[in-house]
């Protein structure tokens, strides 16, 4: 295997621009689309874990639907056949006026597709955690909807922060599909420097590195969380 | 919403089959190559002694968070660099896929095996058993029945995840609708139909699976 190793390239202009800003992408997407994810996942979470039969039932709809269809796909559909498909002005807008049209697609499709996801999780805790208590709060006399919002649900959310990372993680790591409809968040960046300089091995070294260092932080700082709000005690306490 | 044109999907069907057909080879592959190697991958991590565990545990977390476009770019250029000549980008596909997924084979199969109860193996080893036999005979039968149904749901991650050869061009059901949607100007219609077709492969399996589990557990 001869190779010409060359680190310097990844500290040349513009090649260390490039790859910057693709650390910056990368995070942009990861962290909107995880906000997103949180609120969709929340929402029907609570939906999936209601009572009401109407709520449960689109709520599965939902979780099942984004759950099976790959996330490239959604992002397609999203990005190639929404415009078609809706109204004309609207279609317009959205292929003209839209602003970032690549950046705000990517970020739709990995949100509701993170989203199906982690409602599975709050599904998950408010029914590990929370349901086994509610006798209890409806006990001491509290309404229902107060024991679901004052009890289960808030003791449901601090057991999940620990499956939550895995979530979080696995949205970062699909942040990466926008590079198809033209994002050029880290992959797509280490790839353009590959194309220009045939320095691959420096290139994806620098993309693997960049990833493995914000999962780092991310594990670190949903540790802490967990810590402070003894979920991983709760979670025991649960099995 | 101007009219659907149906017959496109009529029209490039024994191309699209053919798609469908390398995203099954892909399936298959990356299923046996990734439970064998992950397998091993498994054992490592549970030995006791620190130089083979590390580089396993080392290995399995670094493909764990690397996303499987980047995997797929590694090994697209490094495999020609590696043995000295181009092998294409189906050959390298299939090899990253093998190396990406034996890192969550190997984290399903290292948690059935370390979930049978210690006792299990200290039994076997009490009544003269060797440690291959305990393995074999006492350890990995029990191991095996908690593992299958998160096996099962792996293959249907892994379907999903054949998807993304599509940036290294390679026709699969995904790439191959592409094509066709972008050379009839039918997008709507081809994505539509990948996106039905995926729901309802993985939608019935995952169904199946969770009836599996269902029905033995109770």
């Amino acid at each position: 295997m001869n190779y010409r190793w060359n680190w310097s390239i990844l500290l040349q202009e513009p090649y260390w621009e490039w790859l910057w800003s693709g650390v910056q992408w990368t995070l942009a997407i990861s962290l909107v689309s995880w906000v997103l994810a949180l609120t969709i996942g929340l929402g029907v979470g609570i939906a999936r874990s209601l009572p009401a039969r109407g709520a449960r039932l689109v709520a599965g709809i939902y979780i099942d639907v984004f759950r099976n269809i790959p996330p490239l796909v959604q992002l397609f559909l999203w990005f190639f056949v929404l415009p078609e498909i809706v109204p004309e002005s609207i279609g317009l807008w959205l292929k003209r006026d839209l602003p970032y049209p690549e950046f705000v697609t990517a970020v739709v499709a990995i949100g509701l597709f993170a989203g199906s996801r982690v409602a599975e999780q709050v599904r998950a805790g408010i029914e590990a955690v929370g349901n086994p208590l509610l006798p209890a709060a409806l006990a001491t006399g509290l309404h229902p909807v107060q024991a679901f919002r004052l009890v289960v649900l808030p003791l449901g959310l601090r057991a999940i922060v620990g499956p939550l990372t895995s979530e979080f993680l696995i949205t970062i790591k699909l942040s990466s599909l926008s590079l198809t409809i033209g994002v050029l968040e880290l992959t797509a960046q280490s790839r353009h420097v590959e194309n220009y300089t045939f320095q691959g091995l420096e290139a994806f070294t620098f993309a693997t590195v960049g990833y493995l260092v914000i999962g780092l932080c991310v594990t670190g700082l949903m540790r802490f969380i967990d810590d402070r709000i003894g979920g991983s005690a709760l979670r025991k306490a649960a099995t | 919403m101007n009219d659907f044109d149906w017959g496109v999907i009529a029209r490039s069907w024994s191309f699209l089959a053919e798609g469908m057909a390398l995203s099954a080879l892909l399936v298959l592959v990356a299923t046996v190559g990734g439970l064998v190697l992950g397998f091993g991958l498994a054992l490592m991590r549970l030995s006791t002694h620190r130089f083979i565990a590390a580089p396993a545990a080392a290995y399995v977390t670094v493909m764990r968070s690397l996303p499987l476009v980047l995997v797929l770019f590694w090994f697209y250029f490094l495999i020609p660099l590696a043995i000295g000549r181009p092998i294409g980008s189906l050959m390298s596909a299939l090899i990253a896929f093998v190396m990406f997924e034996a890192a969550f084979y190997c984290e399903i199969i290292r948690a059935g095996i370390a979930n049978v109860r210690k006792g299990q193996a200290e039994a076997g080893l009490a009544t003269g058993l060797r440690r291959g036999q305990v393995m074999r005979h006492i350890v990995m039968p029990q191991a095996l029945r908690a593992m299958m149904p998160l096996v099962l749901n792996q293959i249907v991650i892994v379907f999903q995840d054949t998807s993304l050869v599509y940036v290294v061009a390679l026709h699969d059901f995904l790439t191959t609708a592409s094509i066709v949607a972008s050379r009839d100007g039918r997008p709507t219609e081809m994505y539509t139909l990948v996106a039905v077709v995926y729901l309802i492969i993985c939608l019935s399996a995952t169904k199946a699976v969770e009836f599996y589990r269902k029905g033995r557990t109770t």
